[in-house]
């Protein structure tokens, strides 16, 4: 359209600085909106959960949930602890640790995937690595894959005796959660 | 044709000049305002007072009544009593009133001590139990007692507006706190030509002035730790303060980004405006 | 839309290639941009802007609430309790939510007043006014389903009772209120059947309303805005670019405008409420004195003024019946304003004693507000009913009356003519049409 007003686009600093004014307070108003989608209040109450030990034999396994996610406890045989240790880092598709209560990466030995002194205890995040199954094995009837752990039924992933992947599309070795033991047959995790 | 309107404003007049007629249907018992830490805009509440007035409750109000949309875990949090989080954790422990939970391997529900991630239970597992302690009376839950009572204005329809006006610019919300006071310290004995029913107690604030809940507060009832003295006045302005913490946990939270907002608006407002008369200056409007 | 052609200009090759295929941006810019505005709009026009502001921040923030929100009859209000002490920032955004609502009808009925006093509502804008009631029908409709959400005792209760308005129907054919009633509780009383329902229609509403504002947009550009003049745009230089014109003042009075809700949202968020809604829903105990959310107030005191009898004429069973049809008929009498003025002036700057109805309707509404939010008893029925009267009065008495009686001002031969004086200051000399009189 014609119009007789003159130069109607003529900023100057006062139109400027309130439009920009304006803008970031538009902007600081994402703030809450994308705040309210993270973990509540009432979520991060529970992040932690204790657990009683003492009715797992050993060569048993039970799964507890923490955060929402299922918790895999297998008090390990001898022989499972055995065949963990033996494996050499170079076998394994993952080197590192995953271990949440250990600061920084540290090389994925059996050592490092449980505590010290209670290596038959082995405490893991039960989701598969590659797309979040949860993997077979916590039964004694389960298949456990080749290697005497665990194994994914989605995609086919092996994990074994120490909860380290062996074979298949999983990236990483199952997780181990933060957890200390607070008696001699009592864990708290996270 | 403007009669119609015309004749509306004649009633207008007409009905100022008889004031006593419209509030004569809804004359509950009036309440006292009341100024608290949190009153208004700027209002923050007071740690200590929140502090005093849990303790209020505790050594009450809680062998009745509960606080069930209370977690252990807000008690620590900021903007309320913020108590130490061993001492949270000890108390939850020790409360009477279990939470139940299960079921456990045997398929049976248990009764387990609170943790910070548990409500505050009230001694009664549910409404039905509570009134057939209390012989039919229901001690409701406490969380949203200050919300959820509020104060209606007796004013003459002239000068409501305006106090309305002065209400919103005032910022008062604080109606159900007032009455929460007013009910705890409203307990006198009965003037002499009213009967009071067996199992109630006259209170000046209660509407129908006849109580099921005796009397709660009295002198010395609880020991301060900080030496505030212990007085019924002082009793319930805690224990109301704190139940407005309850209602409103993220009450100091909100007035003070609402500062910042406000303020922010203001001067966007002014700026925005400054900028819009440069953008007009060349034309007539 | 209309037939204002864009002046977009793509400057990018980007631009250009979208320009050929869809050309969104050149639609906008001629809608939005460049489209012509009368000069001498005032502050009452940016209503329009934040109307569409309020639309879109109550959608934003309620898909966000819905995130959270359980409609169950068992976990509605301790959901609303998670969301304002739980939730990261919940408390902020339930808060713009309820508040939110308040502000839209805040914005809405002063938007319809403007109308009403300016003459909006006429030739060639009926079909805009039309859809601006259908506006205002579909989010009283959606305001409503809403405050059932929180599942307080006055929610529970309001819905009880203007579901039951329904009922009314009986005394037309036996069984029919009753059977509307029933269906649309989905059960013989209100449950958490009746919440379910009413939480899926609360949040499909506002996009109905989405596209009803679309078409009043649309429709407004082909009429073009009316201004305080009240006359028609004769010239271009009567006009002014929307951007950065009306833009700029849109939104400085949207900031002011948010300014007010603000205050409300962070100092007085439980101020327009009602204390019992902080009581969980007891389908056991009525609250002593149930009223809904000051917006509907007028509305509801027109419905109650519908007694035994109205003003002394009995009305025996179909008090009831009354009571409904004038409550939807207050608002419906609206649609009809653009043939009940018989006016040719369109502004009432110029109408001395459309000027005075207009604010005593004003006052009727606001007195209609002020007694329905009273107890129904007493010297208030009475007072409800003189001015229901009023209130239906304005449209079918004063509106077309007062165009046949009245002697309207002088108007000036334009909106130049207005705005710079009579001497013109250099305007075309030849862009004068028959003045508007009667």
């Amino acid at each position: 359209m014609t119009s007789h007003v003159e130069d109607a686009n003529r900023r100057d600093f006062l139109v400027v600085a309130g439009n920009a004014f304006a803008a970031v307070g538009a902007a600081s108003l994402i703030w809450p909106f994308v705040q309210q989608m993270n973990p509540d209040a009432s979520a991060k109450a529970l992040a932690s959960t204790e657990i009683d030990l003492a009715p797992v034999k050993e060569g048993q396994a039970i799964t507890v949930m923490w955060r929402g996610k299922p918790v895999f406890i297998r008090n390990r045989t001898k022989d499972e602890i055995d065949a963990a240790a033996k494996v050499e880092l170079s076998e394994l598709p993952d080197r590192e640790a995953r271990n949440d209560g250990l600061s920084g990466a540290e090389p994925a030995v059996d050592a490092n995937r449980v505590l010290k002194g209670h290596e038959n205890w082995l405490v893991l995040v039960g989701i598969c690595t590659h797309l979040g199954c949860i993997p077979k094995g916590q039964s004694m009837n389960d298949a456990r894959g080749d290697f005497g752990g665990w194994f994914c039924p989605c995609h086919g992933s092996h994990y074994d005796t120490a909860g380290r992947v062996r074979k298949g599309p999983a990236p990483r070795n199952l997780e181990v959660p933060p957890y200390a033991f607070i008696s001699d047959s009592k864990i708290k995790i996270g | 044709m403007t009669r119609p309107y015309l004749a509306a404003a004649a009633l207008t007049v007409a009905l100022a000049a008889a004031p006593s007629q419209l509030s004569a249907s809804e004359a509950g018992p009036e309440i006292e305002r009341q100024t608290w830490p949190y009153s208004g805009i700027t209002g923050q509440f007071d740690q200590a007072q929140l502090q005093r007035g849990f303790q209020v409750y505790k050594e009450v109000c809680s062998s009745c009544h509960g606080l069930k949309r209370l977690y252990f875990r807000n008690l620590v949090q900021p903007g309320g009593p913020e108590f130490p989080e061993e001492g949270v954790k000890a108390l939850a422990n020790e409360w009477p009133n279990q939470i139940t939970d299960g079921p456990n391997d045997d398929g049976q529900m248990f009764d387990r001590p609170a943790k910070l991630s548990d409500p505050i239970r009230g001694p009664y597992k549910n409404d039905k139990e509570a009134r057939a302690a209390q012989n039919g009376a229901l001690p409701p839950d406490l969380t949203l007692i200050t919300k959820a009572r509020s104060v209606e204005r007796h004013a003459h329809w002239t000068v409501h507006p305006f106090l309305m006006l002065g209400d919103i610019a005032k910022g008062y919300q604080e109606g159900g706190s007032d009455y929460v006071h007013a009910l705890l310290a409203g307990y006198v004995d009965p003037p002499a030509d009213v009967k009071v029913n067996d199992g109630m107690y006259y209170n000046t604030a209660f509407p129908g002035h006849q109580l099921a809940m005796p009397p709660p507060l009295s002198e010395g009832v609880v020991t301060y730790q900080d030496g505030t003295p212990g007085t019924v006045e002082n009793y319930s302005r805690d224990v109301t303060a704190f139940l407005a913490w309850t209602a409103d946990p993220t009450h100091d939270q909100r007035k003070r980004i609402g500062w910042q907002v406000v303020l922010y608006l203001l001067v966007t407002t002014a700026l925005l405006y400054l900028g819009k008369k440069k953008i007009w200056a060349n034309i007539k409007h | 839309m209309s037939g204002h052609s864009s002046s977009y200009q793509p400057t990018s090759r980007w631009g250009k290639w979208w320009d050929e295929r869809l050309p969104v941006a050149r639609m906008m810019h001629g809608q939005f941009v460049d489209f012509p505005t009368p000069r001498n709009l005032n502050y009452m026009w940016t209503f329009g802007g934040i109307l569409m502001f309020c639309l879109v921040a109550q959608i934003v923030t309620g898909i966000v609430l819905a995130m959270h929100y359980q409609p169950s009859d068992t976990a509605a209000f301790n959901s609303i309790e998670h969301i304002r002490r739980d939730v990261n920032y919940g408390w902020m955004l339930r808060s713009f939510h309820a508040v939110g609502a308040s502000m839209f009808f805040i914005a809405v009925f002063l938007h319809i007043f403007r109308g009403l006093y300016y003459g909006s509502y006429k030739a060639p804008r009926e079909v805009l006014w039309i859809l601006g009631v259908i506006i205002l029908l579909v989010m009283m409709a959606t305001a409503f389903l809403g405050y059932t959400l929180p599942w307080g005792q006055m929610s529970f209760w309001g819905v009880t009772v203007i579901t039951n308005l329904f009922s009314a129907l009986d005394t037309i054919w036996d069984g029919l209120g009753t059977g509307i009633v029933e269906w649309l509780w989905g059960g013989y009383s209100v449950s958490g059947v009746t919440l379910n329902r009413f939480f899926s229609l609360h949040y499909l509403l506002p996009f109905v309303l989405t596209g009803v504002v679309i078409l009043h947009i649309w429709a407004l550009h082909v009429a073009g805005q009316n201004n305080p003049t009240g006359l028609d745009i004769k010239q271009p230089a009567e006009t002014v670019p929307m951007h950065p014109y009306a833009t700029s003042k849109d939104i400085v009075a949207m900031f002011a405008f948010l300014t007010l809700f603000a205050w409300f949202a962070f100092f007085l968020p439980d101020y327009l409420g009602h204390a019992d809604n902080y009581i969980e829903a007891n389908p056991l105990v009525t609250p002593p004195h149930i009223v809904p959310e000051w917006y509907f107030l007028p509305f509801y005191a027109i419905l109650r003024a519908f007694t035994g009898s109205f003003l002394g004429i009995p009305l025996g069973s179909y008090a009831k019946l009354f009571g409904v049809v004038a409550m939807f008929g207050s608002v419906i009498i609206l649609a009809f304003a653009p043939w009940l003025d018989s006016s040719r002036v369109r502004s009432a700057k110029y109408r001395p004693m459309y000027r005075m109805a207009f604010w005593a309707f004003a006052f009727t509404c606001v007195a209609l507000g002020y007694l329905g939010s009273k107890p129904a008893d007493g010297v208030y029925v009475l007072w409800a009913q003189i001015f229901t009267v009023l209130y239906f009065a304005f449209f079918l008495v004063a509106m077309p009356v007062l165009g046949l009686i009245e002697t309207p001002r002088k108007l000036p031969k334009s909106i130049n003519d207005a705005v710079l004086g009579s001497g013109g200051h250099g305007m075309p000399a030849g862009a004068t049409a028959a003045p508007e009189t009667r």
